[in-house]
């Protein structure tokens, strides 16, 4: 008996969240349709869906694991350059759903290995000097992308972190990162469609995840280091497998997000973009999956729609940030909420509706 | 040959020699205390004999196999278990989940079942969920299952930590102060428990414990400890009239 009920309560609790993507999509189809979706908003749907990946890979770091990362942009900045590099160059070689395929699956896999090499020896640390340490991850990644030099000619592939000169490349050859420039020329490929399906597969990946067994250790970690062990979990590799699977995904998002314009240059992906990140996640509520995706779009969309009020745009974003805080993690005011609910409720209940409800 | 057997064991930290020359004999299915006053050493040992602590010197041998030094999850696979002193539960888990992750090594399936929501999935946690039930049902927390850990009250966490310790399908189990906070009638009831569980898995526990009560009426055998050195060693009435131990407890010269 018991177990069926708490089955059923995490099932629903998932497939509420996956009705919340699909209802979206839906809505956004039918707007597109009647015409009624500005351009400013519809520019924004491919970042969105990005940004909801993005966010819900850094909770299963932050929420689930329970370790404060400040580099998810890194992850995210490799599995762009690379996943990039495979679209731009194979373009017109092979069918279009092939390299972009191939760009997702390449992106994710180059994200994941620096996610494995960052990890093994970053995973030692906690706290404070984990998060100063994937900062820096960052900070490098930005820095050596925005020095990268990359091209090829006849004679083979060609790098330099210096300037495109000390490449040595026959001048008929291509640049494919052309160091601060970044990547230029870059067939947009990126669709709404493919974000909504992106961001249902991370859903469906990190949220089975976590309701199994692997998942039950990996949060287990993030109660009781101690106790973990002592119960014969293995934490260095929960650790890293936890850690690996956000950067994977981080660096689809990358992709997603990279292929959406005709240039990528590495300063997008700085601290900045690694706090916004981690803004979604705290305001949806740290280990909240769902409170990651709702979070992520209304913030990304946000700013759009006050461009109205141009001049207070940053300032009445930066009020919403606050009271959204207050408003969900404020004991105080959640007691508040809690009561206001209660009474709807109990005043709700004689009536037949209320039980449906419920 | 006894289920463990330590020999010459001793840590130092830094200049503190904190266990010094411990020597250890358990027998399967026999109930041991470890008592000595505050500072005598006794969580320490606990956490030599988990892979918490490495020690210095001396060897751990758990069912003819050497475990010193090796990590607390590998020894947990060994098959020693514990409690802790300050509980340390997944506050946050549910008290089902609590003792689920502690099945890790029992009931396995990979990462990508998981995530693929492949057949094994629900089998193996069908299995999971019967198994701890079971367990909790023992320590009569089956009806609280679905709560955090974090929300029951002090004394079914502590039974909770036994439960989730038991998971392990341990050989030997560990408890650390497993009375503390507890009343007379919730001490007399944990006796029973703790004895009750002795006689159905089958294992030998050890347990650390101040109330003098508790470990006179179920401890077979009683080793005591004086800053970090065994000072006595027999049953609860030989080491009740042993003047060392006395000296110890009580000051004197």
């Amino acid at each position: 008996m018991f177990r069926l009920k708490n089955m059923r309560k995490s099932t629903k609790s998932n497939l509420v969240t996956f009705g919340i993507v699909i209802g979206f999509y839906i809505v956004i189809q039918i707007l597109s349709a009647l015409g009624l979706l500005t351009s400013s908003l519809s520019g924004q749907l491919v970042p969105i869906c990005s940004y909801v990946i993005l966010a819900v890979s850094l909770n299963l770091t932050v929420g689930i694991l329970g370790e404060l990362s400040l580099g998810h942009a890194g992850f995210m900045s490799v599995g762009a350059f690379s996943g990039t590099i495979v679209w731009t160059t194979l373009y017109g070689q092979v069918p279009n759903w092939l390299g972009l395929l191939l760009s997702f699956v390449v992106g994710g896999v180059v994200a994941g290995l620096f996610g494995f090499i960052v990890g093994v020896p970053v995973l030692r640390l906690s706290g404070d000097y984990l998060a100063i340490v994937t900062l820096a991850f960052g900070e490098i990644i930005k820095n050596v992308m925005n020095a990268c030099y990359l091209g090829y000619d006849s004679t083979g592939l060609h790098l330099s972190f210096k300037d495109a000169a000390s490449m040595n490349m026959d001048p008929t050859g291509t640049m494919i990162i052309n160091g601060a420039m970044g990547i230029t020329g870059i067939k947009k490929a990126s669709t709404f469609t493919i974000g909504i399906v992106l961001v249902i597969l991370t859903l469906l990946v990190i949220l089975n995840l976590i309701n199994s067994r692997a998942g039950r250790a990996i949060e287990s970690i993030r109660d009781n280091e101690i106790a973990a062990r002592s119960v014969g979990i293995n934490i260095t590799k929960y650790k890293l497998m936890a850690f690996i699977t956000s950067a994977v995904f981080a660096g689809i998002a990358g992709v997603l997000y990279s292929l959406n314009y005709s240039s990528l240059v590495a300063k997008k992906f700085d601290y900045n973009t690694s706090i916004l990140i981690l803004v979604f996640v705290v305001l949806g509520g740290i280990g909240n999956i769902r409170g990651s995706v709702i979070a992520a779009a209304l913030l990304t969309v946000l700013p759009e729609l006050l461009r109205a009020v141009n001049d207070y745009r940053m300032l009445i974003y930066a009020i919403v940030l606050i009271v959204v805080m207050i408003f969900s993690q404020s004991p105080q005011v959640v007691a508040w909420r809690k009561r206001i609910l209660d009474g709807i409720r109990s005043r709700m209940k004689p009536g037949p509706k209320a039980k449906e409800v419920q | 040959m006894a289920l463990l057997e330590v020999s010459n064991l001793g840590i130092a930290f830094g200049g503190l020699q904190a266990v010094a020359q411990l020597d250890l004999k358990i027998e399967k299915g026999h109930l041991y205390g470890l008592i000595g006053p505050n500072g005598a050493g006794k969580t320490t040992v606990f956490n030599m004999l988990t892979g918490v602590y490495t020690p210095t010197e001396g060897n751990i041998v758990l069912d003819g196999k050497d475990i010193t030094g090796k990590s607390p999850d590998l020894i947990s696979k060994a098959g020693v278990a514990r409690t802790f002193q300050n509980i340390r539960l997944f506050n946050d888990m549910s008290v089902l989940d609590n003792v689920k992750v502690a099945l890790h090594n029992q009931i396995r399936y990979s990462m990508w079942t998981g995530i693929l929501r492949l057949p094994a999935y629900r089998e193996k946690e069908h299995e999971m969920d019967r198994e701890a039930l079971r367990l909790l049902k023992i320590f009569d927390l089956d009806k609280e299952a679905s709560l955090k850990a974090s929300q029951l009250p002090y004394g079914k966490q502590r039974k909770l930590e036994i439960a989730r310790a038991l998971a392990t399908n341990p050989k030997l189990l560990l408890l650390d102060e497993p009375a503390a906070g507890m009343n007379p009638n919730e001490t007399a009831e944990l006796m029973n428990t703790v004895r009750s569980v002795r006689d159905q898995f089958g294992i030998a526990i050890l347990l650390i414990e101040h109330d003098m009560n508790f470990v006179m009426g179920i401890c077979e055998e009683i080793t005591v400890l004086d800053y970090g050195r065994v000072i006595a060693h027999g049953d609860g009435k030989s080491i009740r009239n042993n003047p060392k131990v006395i000296a110890a407890y009580l000051g004197g010269d």
